[in-house]
């Protein structure tokens, strides 16, 4: 299917996004992004340690930036100021690169995102010329004041960041995608490849996930589960289900010409 | 205070640690490479302010500066 999900004006043939944190090593990170088929890829700006680090392997020595679409995050950021202040890095870092994810959270227990910060950060990064893919609440007002605030995909989360519970509100999902002309990207929540299906079911126009596949006891096996059901779960979207009735006269088989 | 004497130790605080190094007002490059990160790809915050790489030949690092080194690690 020649059919391209376009991130501010970039278009990518894969509609899964995957993080690159909690694996065993740089060598299952690379299998499982091979598996997945993702193009884009999230990272996170640390502190580079400091002594001893000579000749330690990086990350980006693994995903060569020119293979794949770095997508920095702000992972760990608790206000609009952190978030912005790690993104500027990011783009020094990235030279010039303008998509991001951002995220301002707001609890370090359940990591639910701090909607009122986002916003904030949000206003200054469109402002300062970046292309912000912004990771929220399932909530459709912030969802579209996120739109309009200029940001280029919105990513409202299924369930809690590494929770794995699944899509736990289809019905705000779906007004959210009903409601935007954004890109609408499900991120966090993810458990199997069951609910990555899903989340394309009801529109979604992409998935993000980290610890689903990283976290499998076979990750680069499940990176593939991911790959086909995002594919599986948009084609399904695109073929357009059929209704739903709790029962029905009219069977597969023919009515007629039965053997009396 | 001013003073004649060339200072050629410096306190420089490294990622929110303290560090003492040797020589003062040193360029970020040659930094880089007393720090053993020549070659990794890093962004660098000179108190509070970007330092871009275009400018780690020209801007001086000297006591009491506090720097931030970040760089891409894996993350969701």
């Amino acid at each position: 299917m020649n059919e391209q999900l376009v991130i501010a004006g970039k278009s990518y043939s894969s509609r899964l996004l995957v993080g690159t944190g909690k694996y065993k090593d740089f060598t299952e990170t690379r299998a499982a992004i091979d598996a997945s088929g993702a193009q884009i890829v999230t990272v996170a700006i640390r502190r580079t340690n400091i002594g001893q680090t000579a000749g330690e392997p990086s990350l980006l020595e693994y995903l060569p930036p020119e293979e794949f679409t770095y997508l920095p995050n702000t992972a760990g950021c608790y206000s609009a100021d952190d978030a912005v202040r790690t993104l500027r890095l990011a783009r020094e870092l990235l030279d010039g690169h303008k998509l991001v994810k951002l995220e301002v959270l707001g609890d370090p227990k359940t990591l639910y995102p701090n909607v009122i910060e986002t916003i904030a950060a949000a206003k200054t990064l469109v402002k300062d010329g970046f292309d912000v893919m912004v990771y929220t609440s399932d909530d459709p007002i912030i969802a579209k004041q996120l739109e309009d605030i200029g940001c280029c995909a919105v990513m409202p989360l299924a369930s809690l960041i590494g929770s794995g519970m699944g899509i736990l509100n289809p019905w705000n999902l779906q007004i959210i995608i009903e409601n935007a002309k954004i890109p609408v990207l499900v991120d966090a929540g993810v458990g199997c490849a069951g609910d990555a299906a899903i989340a394309m079911e009801l529109g979604c126009d992409g998935v993000l996930m980290n610890t689903a596949i990283a976290a499998a006891r076979d990750p680069v096996m499940m990176a593939g589960a991911m790959k086909k059901a995002i594919e599986a779960g948009r084609e399904s979207y695109l073929a357009g289900r059929m209704p739903k009735k709790l029962y029905s006269a009219s069977p597969s088989s023919p009515t007629t010409g039965l053997i009396t | 205070m001013v003073s004649s004497k060339i200072n050629l130790y410096m306190k420089i605080s490294i990622n929110g640690n303290l560090k003492g190094l040797d020589g003062n007002n040193v360029t970020i490059s040659a930094l880089i490479v007393t720090l053993n990160l020549t070659g990794k790809r890093l962004a660098i915050e000179k108190n509070g302010e970007i330092v871009p790489r275009s400018q780690f030949d020209e801007v001086r690092v000297s006591e009491g500066d506090q720097l931030e080194i970040v760089g891409a690690v894996g993350g969701g």
